[in-house]
């Protein structure tokens, strides 16, 4: 109880200011913001199961984000039959090609040594299969993307419930890691930032502008939800009830009739928003008490002294027998994994799926200043970061807001500077997580909650 | 006859482009170059610091345009680039003195370094977006073509027009003049040869004698020039905005580490590789095609390799096959 001590107190810090949001905004607020807190404080444990726990900078949180995202969408929407009658075959047999391409290479990989000539033979497979494949695929995406492209234009998904697409984003995700660590992590440190960095981006531009499959920029709306419709709610008799009976107090002051239910009314659309966040808030905080459990039992088992065995000393780790590549490889997958299942859980709250909105600064690195100032390598630490800095990077605008007005108050209500300052309330969020970031790093470069290994 | 009017399609849209563009990647790819080099970490605040020179510029544009100064024909923000340059630097050997020097000191390794020049992006994206917003500006004045497309085809009488912008030969010229300055600087000065050395091997340049603080000091200052430069010079030939000026620290960086990362040299040449492979592989040659072939094998389509938003999949894949088969760069790098 009393080692944890500091670990309870940050928590409850954490939690009262989310109340105090409540009481003094309003619980809306409050409590999107707990959501976004959980589903931030989701990417920074696969962040931080990379970073903390095996030492690998992976700047490409955005592209798995996305990634998550899309497979929301695939999997919730239902199938566009028309668009798959038109140019569903041609993707189909495109996507065998592509199987094939990658098959043919690998053969040609494992059968011959390294030489000039595999090098061409290979680079030869690539650029013929390329050309078949847009050959191919070509008037299959133009005739899906023609298909009513003011509410479809692309091939739709399963139509399944949108819950599945948290592992399937998992999978996507994992996937792509996969690929990716194949291929990068023998880089050293910060090559690997750069390339995972610029691989995001080329993720982002693919699912930005390959309509057929995501819409691209025209955007998915109206997804599926696992939680129930507001609208839905205000007719339900159970509910108003519920809402009867929790401001009963409040409403016996009323005593005109009439008057008492229009007050009802504007409790039950009030409270039903507030019961569909809730909704998501348990559905959010069952996969992060999951997660957390899980890592926390892999940080103290022997694969987790094994993964910071490597981390601290790669050398002495291989000395010991230890498969370096091959974990590294795991890692960099699972932890992927985990940012692409926060990926879907943030579509899925949304509702909507909007490639345009992914940018590097507010998925990539907005994610590792949760992670550095929530402290590395300590479970608790991230998720504490990922509330930490989302809250602020919320209440920024209030807070500069406040400081400016406090500030300049000897000045005019018109004078440039004050409203050149009020004008640029919004970046002062940039600011402040920036400062936030470096004071940390000098002063606690192990973070909030520091990493703290005890042999159990 | 449409032999020269394919080539001149191909000056028109492909070789000027990215000569103009390969021309201000190079002088960013330099500046990350060098910070590699010599205080040995991956600068993240590359593309926000550029922005910030070019923000100084653009408002001391603004100053001598409402004081009525102007060039003529040139832009006016080549008065206004001495100045910015000063101000970038004292900004630069600021962020370097509160910032960086204490991890030097301590001799934390690169990543830490690396995340520290996140918490710098941040804040220098943050000052820049509240001085001087995030919105498109554009600060170009003067005369704005050399040769327009109309008059080329009356002079030469031929169907393709070739147009030269002002700011693309400015950019090219400026570019040469500073990265020859700069190579005469490091070969043949004894300041730049006891950089090198100290790039090379630091406890050997410390231990005859060169002074670390000084080093880092000319460093920071010529990075202070080539971003300045390089920033306002992207800035003339297309537009101001923050945001583009992040992004453009991704092509940067590949830039950097396909001609060797700490090699400015190659840094020099890996601007042009990913300007002129991102522009080649982009570019329609549809109307190439139909001036070059007969009219019976003229193409349907666009006849263009890659669409134009995969532009950073270009650089990024050439990235990969230089880092697979040359992890060093194509100029081998870590020696400055």
């Amino acid at each position: 109880m009393r080692k944890n001590l500091n670990v309870i107190a940050a928590y409850s810090i954490m939690m009262g200011l989310i109340i105090l949001v409540g009481i003094f905004q309003s619980w809306n607020i409050a409590l999107s913001i707990f959501n976004l807190c959980l589903i931030s404080a989701v990417m920074t444990m696969g962040a931080n199961i990379q970073w903390g726990y095996a030492g690998l900078i992976n700047f490409g949180i955005m592209g798995y984000t996305a990634l998550g995202g899309l497979a929301a969408v695939l999997i919730s929407v239902n199938p566009v039959q028309e668009a798959w009658s038109a140019g569903g075959s041609n993707i189909l047999f495109s996507l065998f090609l592509i199987i094939g391409m990658v098959l043919a290479v690998r053969y040609v990989l494992k059968k011959y040594d390294k030489s000039k000539l595999r090098t061409y033979i290979i680079a030869t497979i690539i650029i013929s299969g390329i050309i078949l494949v847009r050959f191919v695929s070509e008037p299959g995406i133009e005739a899906i993307e023609e298909v009513n492209p003011a509410k479809t234009g692309f091939l739709g998904g399963f139509g399944l419930p949108i819950i599945f697409s948290w592992i399937v984003g998992a999978v996507f995700a994992g996937g792509l890691a996969f690929i990716i660590g194949k291929v990068a992590l023998g880089l050293r440190a910060d090559y690997l930032a750069i390339a995972t960095l610029l691989i995001s981006e080329i993720v982002i531009a693919i699912i930005k502008h390959e309509d057929w499959l995501t819409r691209g920029v025209k955007n998915v709306i109206g997804l599926k939800r696992p939680a129930p419709y507001e609208v839905d709610l205000q007719q339900t008799d159970w509910f108003i009830n519920l809402v009867e009976k929790f401001n009963f107090s409040k409403l016996n002051l009323i005593q005109d009739f009439s008057e008492r239910q229009i007050a009802l009314n504007q409790l039950v659309i009030e409270g039903s928003s507030i019961f569909v966040k809730l909704c998501y808030s348990g559905l959010f905080l069952v996969v992060v008490i999951i997660l957390l459990i899980l890592t926390q039992k892999a940080l103290y088992s022997p694969w987790g002294r094994m993964m910071r065995a490597i981390r601290d000393n790669e050398e002495a780790a291989n000395a010991m027998g230890k498969n370096v590549v091959k974990q590294h490889l795991l890692i960099f997958v699972l932890g992927s994994a985990i940012v692409g299942i926060a990926g879907a859980m943030l579509v899925t709250q949304d509702g909507l799926f909007t490639p345009g909105s992914y940018r590097p600064m507010r998925y990539t690195f907005l994610i590792w200043v949760m992670v550095i100032v929530g402290g590395s390598g300590n479970n608790f630490g991230a998720i504490l970061g990922g509330f930490a800095v989302w809250f602020l990077w919320i209440e920024a605008a209030p807070i500069a807001l406040f400081v400016i007005n406090i500030t300049t108050s000897g000045l005019a209500d018109n004078h440039f500077l004050k409203q050149h300052l009020i004008e640029s309330v919004p970046y002062f969020r940039f600011l402040i997580m920036g400062i936030g970031l470096l004071l940390i790093m000098r002063y606690r470069p192990k973070g909030i909650l520091p990493e703290k290994i005890e042999i159990k | 006859m449409d032999f020269i009017n394919a080539i001149i399609l191909l000056l028109n849209y492909i070789f000027v482009p990215a000569l103009t563009y390969g021309s201000q990647l190079a002088l960013g790819a330099i500046f990350v170059t060098l910070i590699y080099g010599i205080l040995r970490f991956a600068n993240f605040a590359t593309g926000d610091m550029m922005s910030f020179g070019t923000m100084a510029a653009i408002l001391f544009t603004w100053y001598f345009q409402s004081l009525g100064v102007s060039l003529g024909v040139l832009p006016t923000a080549l008065i206004a680039i001495p100045f910015a340059i000063i101000f970038m630097i004292f900004y630069m050997l600021l962020t370097d003195k509160f910032v960086f020097k204490y991890y030097r000191n301590q001799k934390s390794p690169p990543v830490q370094l690396a995340m520290v020049s996140i918490g710098v992006m941040f804040v220098t994206q943050a000052v820049v977006r509240i001085i001087i917003g995030p919105s498109d500006r554009r600060f170009f004045d003067g005369e704005k073509f050399i040769i327009k497309a109309g008059e080329f085809k009356e002079i030469t009488g031929l169907n393709e027009g070739l147009a030269i912008k002002s700011t693309q030969i400015l950019t090219i010229l400026v570019t040469l003049i500073l990265v020859s300055t700069l190579f005469w600087f490091l070969n043949k000065t004894k300041t730049g040869k006891s950089m090198k050395a100290y790039s090379d091997n630091e406890d050997l340049a410390l231990l005859s004698g060169i002074d670390p603080k000084k080093i880092v000091m000319i460093t920071w200052i010529i990075a202070g020039i080539l971003a300045t430069i390089g920033g306002t010079l992207y800035g003339l030939d297309k537009s101001f905005k923050p945001f583009t000026y992040f992004n453009n620290m991704l092509p940067i960086f590949a830039a950097a580490i396909v001609g060797g990362i700490g090699n400015p040299f190659g840094a020099f040449l890996g601007g042009y590789v990913i300007a002129f492979s991102e522009i080649l592989l982009t570019y329609a040659y549809k109307k190439f095609f139909i001036y070059v072939l007969p009219e019976s094998m003229e193409p349907d389509g666009l006849v263009q390799l890659l669409s134009t938003d995969y532009k950073f999949a270009v650089s990024f894949s050439i990235l990969v096959i230089v880092l697979l088969y040359r992890p060093s760069g194509i100029f081998k790098g870590k020696v400055l």
